[in-house]
Formats: C-alpha cells, sequence, structure tokens
C-alpha cells in the first residue's frame, strides 16, 4: 500500500470516528447500514474477488448467524459474545458442507453459483417450519435501543451500534489486507485466474477453496449477530431472502471485486444512492411503490455497462494510488 | 387419502410442470447457446402474464389466443435485449452478467409496481372452472389446454432447431463458437435470435400460466428460481431435459403440497436440485461439459 492510500486510509479513518459527534440519528443509522454492506461485502469478496467462486447464497450466513445468536440469547440467556460463537460455528459448519460437496464433485462457475442460491432458499423455507424460532411470524429479541452503553450484551445508543459495526468493518478490512499478502492470498489468486495451472503448480486447489468458504463464513456469520442485536426481529423470509444476498454483492461489484477499497466505497456510494432516492421521491411526492428500485436499476445498468471493473480501479489510478 | 385424489394431484402435477417445462425450456434455450444465464426469466414471465391479463381484461382475448401476439412482442424485445445489451457482455465474467440481468430484473419488476399496484389480477374465462371426469379422475380442462399448448410449442421449437437452415446455424453456435464465426455465420445475429426464441417460449408459458394462477408483480424472483430449478434438475442446455424437469418438479411440488404441507413445496424442489447437483451435476438428460 502506498503512501497516499496511507493518508487516505487515515483521513477516512478520522472522519468514521468522528462522525457520531456531529452527525444526527439519521445520518447515523444511514452509515451504520453503509459499513454493515461494507462489511458483508468484504466477506463475499474473500471468496469471489479472492478466489474465484462465486457465492450468490451469502444471506445463508447472515441468517444462521442471526438466528443463532439470537436464539441462544432469548432461549437460554447467553449474551452476544459467546453467541457468536456459536453462529460462526454453525455458519463454518455449513459453508464447510457446502464446500465440500460442491468442490468434491467439481461443481464450479454457474453450477456453483446456483447451488449457493438453492442453499439459501432451502434453509429460508426450512426456517418458516421451525416453530421454535417463531417460523414466519419471525423472531424477536427485547427492545435494543438504550440511553447507556452496554456492550456485553449489545444494548445501547445508535452510536454504539454504529462504533461496533466500524469495528467491525475495520478488522476485515486489516484481516483483508493481510491475507491478501498471504502465501492463502496469493494461492486465492492463482487458483482464481487459473485453476487448473494452479493444481499444475502444486497446489492444493480443493483446501485452499475451503479456506476462503470458511473465512467468509465465519466474517458473515458475524455480520448477522450484529443484524440481529441491531434490528432485534427476524424473518426467514426477509434474512434468508435472496435479495439480501444480491445487496450483499452489489456493494463490491460496483466498488470493484477482488480489491480491498471496492467493497467500502461500492456499499458507502449505493447505500448514500439508495437514501438519496428516497428523499428524492418524497421530496418530489412521486409516492408510488417501486420508482425508488427503478432508479437504482438503471444506475447499477449503467455502472456494470460502463465500469466493468467496478469503480475503484479507475479511480484509485486516478488519484495515483496504485492498486 | 385415496388412491383417487393421489391420481388426481398427479395428473394436476404433471399438466402444470409442462407449462413449468416451457418457461424453462426458455432459460435453457438461452443458456446453451449463448450461454447466459438469465437472471430476468422469470420478471419476463411476469410481464408475459400481465400482457395476457391486460389483453383478456381489454379485449375478451382468451389467453390461448393472447400468446401468440404476445411471443412475437417478446421475440423482438428478446432480440433487442440480446443484441443491444447483453452481447457486449458474453465475454465478461459470469458475476458481471449476473448483475446486468439483476439490474434489467430489478426494473422490470418495479416498473409492474408502478403501473399496475401491488394487487394480484387474473383472467376470466368460460373453461376456467370446467372439468372432464375419467371414472373417478377429475381433469381441468384449463389446465389440460396449458398444457397441450405448451407441448405444441416445445415440438414446433424443437423441430425449428431439428430441421430449419437458422435453427442448424444455430446449434452449430452452441457447438462451437470459433468455428461457427470461422464459417461465416453472423453469430451476433444468431444469439439474438436465440434469445428471442428463449423470450417467445416464457411468453407462451407466462400466458398459459394466468389460466392456472394470478400473477402480481413480485412474483418474478420465485419463478426465476423455478425456472433454474427444473433446468439444472433436467440439464442445462438440454430441450427434452427442461421438459422432463418442468413434469418433475411439478409433481413433486403438487404431492409435497398434498403430503406435507403446500407453504413447504419449494423446499422439496431445492432438495431435489441439490441432490441432482452433487451426483448429477450436468442434469439428468444434459451431456457432460
Amino acid at each position: 500500500m502506498s503512501a497516499r492510500a496511507r493518508a487516505l486510509l487515515v483521513a477516512l479513518a478520522a472522519v468514521l470516528l468522528a462522525l457520531p459527534q456531529f452527525a444526527g440519528s439519521y445520518l447515523l443509522s444511514v452509515a451504520t447500514l453503509a459499513l454493515y454492506f461494507a462489511y458483508t461485502g468484504q466477506a463475499w469478496n474473500v471468496m469471489m474477488g479472492f478466489a474465484g467462486q462465486l457465492s450468490l447464497g451469502h444471506s445463508l450466513y447472515v441468517g444462521l448467524g442471526a438466528y443463532a445468536a439470537a436464539a441462544v440469547f432469548t432461549k437460554f440467556g447467553i449474551g452476544p459474545w459467546a453467541g457468536a460463537w456459536v453462529a460462526i460455528a454453525l455458519c463454518v459448519a455449513a459453508g464447510a458442507a457446502i464446500g465440500v460437496l460442491a468442490f468434491r464433485f467439481g461443481i464450479s462457475g454457474v453450477y456453483f453459483a446456483l447451488l449457493t442460491i438453492a442453499f439459501a432458499e432451502f434453509t429460508r423455507i426450512g426456517f418458516d417450519h421451525i416453530g421454535w424460532l417463531g417460523g414466519p411470524g419471525g423472531l424477536f429479541l427485547k427492545v435494543g435501543q438504550r440511553s447507556s452503553w452496554d456492550l456485553a450484551n449489545l444494548r445501547g445508543t445508535p452510536a454504539m451500534f454504529y462504533y461496533v459495526m466500524l469495528a467491525l468493518t475495520a478488522g476485515a478490512f486489516a484481516l483483508c489486507a493481510a491475507l491478501l499478502k498471504s502465501r492463502a492470498g496469493y494461492y486465492w489468486q492463482a487458483i482464481r485466474e487459473d485453476e487448473e495451472a494452479a493444481r499444475a503448480l502444486g497446489i492444493n486447489t480443493f483446501r485452499w477453496k475451503m479456506f476462503a468458504v470458511i473465512i467468509s463464513a465465519a466474517m458473515t456469520a458475524l455480520a448477522g449477530v450484529f443484524f440481529a442485536f441491531y434490528y432485534n426481529n427476524l424473518f426467514p423470509e426477509q434474512i434468508f431472502n435472496i435479495g439480501q444476498s444480491i445487496e450483499i454483492i452489489l456493494g463490491p461489484i460496483v466498488g470493484g471485486v477482488g480489491t480491498l477499497f471496492g467493497p467500502v466505497l461500492g456499499a458507502a456510494l449505493l447505500t448514500g444512492l439508495a437514501d438519496a432516492l428516497n428523499n428524492l421521491v418524497a421530496a418530489m411526492g412521486w409516492d408510488i411503490p417501486g420508482v425508488k428500485q427503478v432508479f437504482y436499476g438503471i444506475v447499477l445498468l449503467l455502472v456494470i455497462m460502463f465500469l466493468p471493473n467496478g469503480i475503484w480501479p479507475p479511480l484509485a489510478r486516478r488519484l495515483g494510488l496504485g492498486r | 387419502m385415496s388412491a383417487t385424489l393421489v391420481a388426481n394431484v398427479v395428473i394436476a402435477g404433471v399438466l402444470t410442470g409442462l407449462v413449468y417445462g416451457l418457461m424453462a425450456l426458455g432459460l435453457s434455450v438461452i443458456f446453451g447457446v449463448v450461454r447466459v444465464v438469465n437472471f430476468a426469466h422469470g420478471e419476463m414471465m411476469t410481464i408475459a402474464m400481465y400482457a395476457a391479463v391486460l389483453l383478456s381484461g381489454a379485449f375478451k382475448l382468451d389467453p390461448m389466443l393472447a400468446a401468440l401476439p404476445v411471443a412475437a412482442a417478446f421475440f423482438c424485445i428478446g432480440y433487442a435485449l440480446q443484441a443491444g445489451l447483453i452481447n457486449p457482455f458474453i465475454t465478461r465474467p459470469e458475476h458481471s452478467q449476473f448483475i446486468l440481468l439483476v439490474a434489467v430484473a430489478t426494473i422490470l419488476t418495479n416498473v409492474l409496481l408502478m403501473v399496475f399496484g401491488p394487487d394480484a389480477r387474473s383472467v376470466q374465462t368460460d373453461y376456467q372452472l370446467d372439468s372432464w371426469e375419467l371414472g373417478q379422475v377429475i381433469v381441468d380442462k384449463a389446465r389440460v389446454y396449458a398444457a397441450l399448448a405448451a407441448l405444441g410449442t416445445t415440438a414446433a421449437l424443437f423441430a425449428f432447431f431439428r430441421f430449419s437452415r437458422t435453427g442448424t446455424a444455430i446449434r452449430a453456435c452452441a457447438d462451437n463458437h470459433f468455428g461457427a464465426l470461422v464459417t461465416g455465420l453472423n453469430v451476433k445475429h444468431l444469439y439474438a435470435f436465440t434469445f428471442g426464441l428463449g423470450a417467445a417460449c416464457v411468453a407462451i408459458a407466462g400466458c398459459m400460466m394466468t389460466l392456472l394462477v394470478e400473477v402480481s408483480p413480485t412474483v418474478g424472483p420465485s419463478y426465476t428460481l423455478l425456472g433454474f430449478v427444473i433446468v439444472i434438475v433436467g440439464g442445462l442446455g438440454s430441450m427434452p431435459g427442461a421438459l422432463l424437469g418442468g413434469v418433475l418438479i411439478g409433481v413433486s411440488e403438487a404431492l409435497a403440497g398434498l403430503f406435507i404441507d403446500p407453504s413447504a413445496k419449494s423446499m422439496f424442489s431445492f432438495a431435489l436440485l441439490i441432490v441432482v447437483l452433487l451426483f448429477r451435476p450436468q442434469g439428468l438428460l444434459g451431456r457432460k461439459a
């Protein structure tokens, strides 16, 4: 990472740390949402951007993580920090199961992507029929936001949730930066570029692809835990929805697949865009359902047509940041 | 639970499954030739269903007849979509294609929502509630008509690919893209033609579907997923496979609805998909890639 990139990162960190001091609660909730998508996008990017395995079912890990932490909290009174380990364990198991099945049987490309959708949809409908967790009626946590901080139980002000999400995002960024420079990162990139050639060079492609899936699943599990304690209500229809998976991957694709800054930039732009459209539609009085999504779709279409590698790579060149 | 009831349900499942099969056939043909997965397939189907509902409401046009103009319009739309929008993406990575078609799907769904509102609509025909009784087995007329139309369309498409010059040329593109270019085939035109054919299939399937279910703007994604399940089970790119997959899914949905819970029916479709992907990833009738 160049000196300029480092300076940019420090400036960004300073702004993000100071944000709750001057931002109102509304702006803070938008920023929290942007960080949430930056984090999940970073997690997805490990699998697709680094190792080249296209997952279209990341809502599976968000949902499993959220339900695991929420279930042990509401049913057994176990707090989110211990619950997070349950969530991670469950998601790693699910990711490993999908990985073993897919990679052992040589499923790749479109077929792998469709397999991940199938698992997410299967689980969504499955959770609709688990009465113990509320089924389609949802699972609810006791009201979450309070005036004081209670980090041990993830109960506190919006600013606390913002800082928790910021810490997660920063952690994910650091982890990905380290991974990209590690042996695993280079193996992944070799697999992404040409799996046959990577295997010919003696890389155990099965093992390293599994590693990517497991890291990505474990990271996404924490996003699920956050989701559960931030929103305090979970519905299978919503959290396992394919729309959730799509939202997760839009950020990194718009920002730049395989880059470190791409998921962050993409999530910030898309969340900001969605919010601006909300306000625009409200201000102009176009109160018809669907208007906002049509605009969103058009912007997405234009980005993917004219910036096929995402916004970050050309922007980084323009700013003289290298890659 | 009597054997008659089960027989009734299975027959209804087979007939519905044939319409599903026609929808999936469109997806399969497009993937088999253009190698692009049409993630907006269910949304296109929803638009066809709305077209049938509107034609039925405005001109009292039977969906069976409405299928013809709707299919013609969809052929043109599909051709334009491929030639204008998707063609530059055929050499791009899969995730790029995916986002492109997701964007198209988002726009289609929400334009429908803007224009028609969230309420469900349906068509009215005078034979909708009629049925034939064969002994104790009762068969809905509408379902039989829809299934026959699906079979007829499939047969016509099959004949087109088998016997016509354009169909042969399209198969050549599918077999060997580079070879097709070398022999001077206009691959871009043929790809667009294929996408048009796939769109026409889904248009006819959509019109037939209005005889069986009602339509609302948000049903698109579930039809897209249904289409994926069917083509993967049958074999992505295989025409008879799409029909077989459609029937299998139609029957499994119907039986799951009868024996377990109607809301759990697509869970069995996805379970079937996972099993097929693991043990026969090329699908039941697909060729090994």
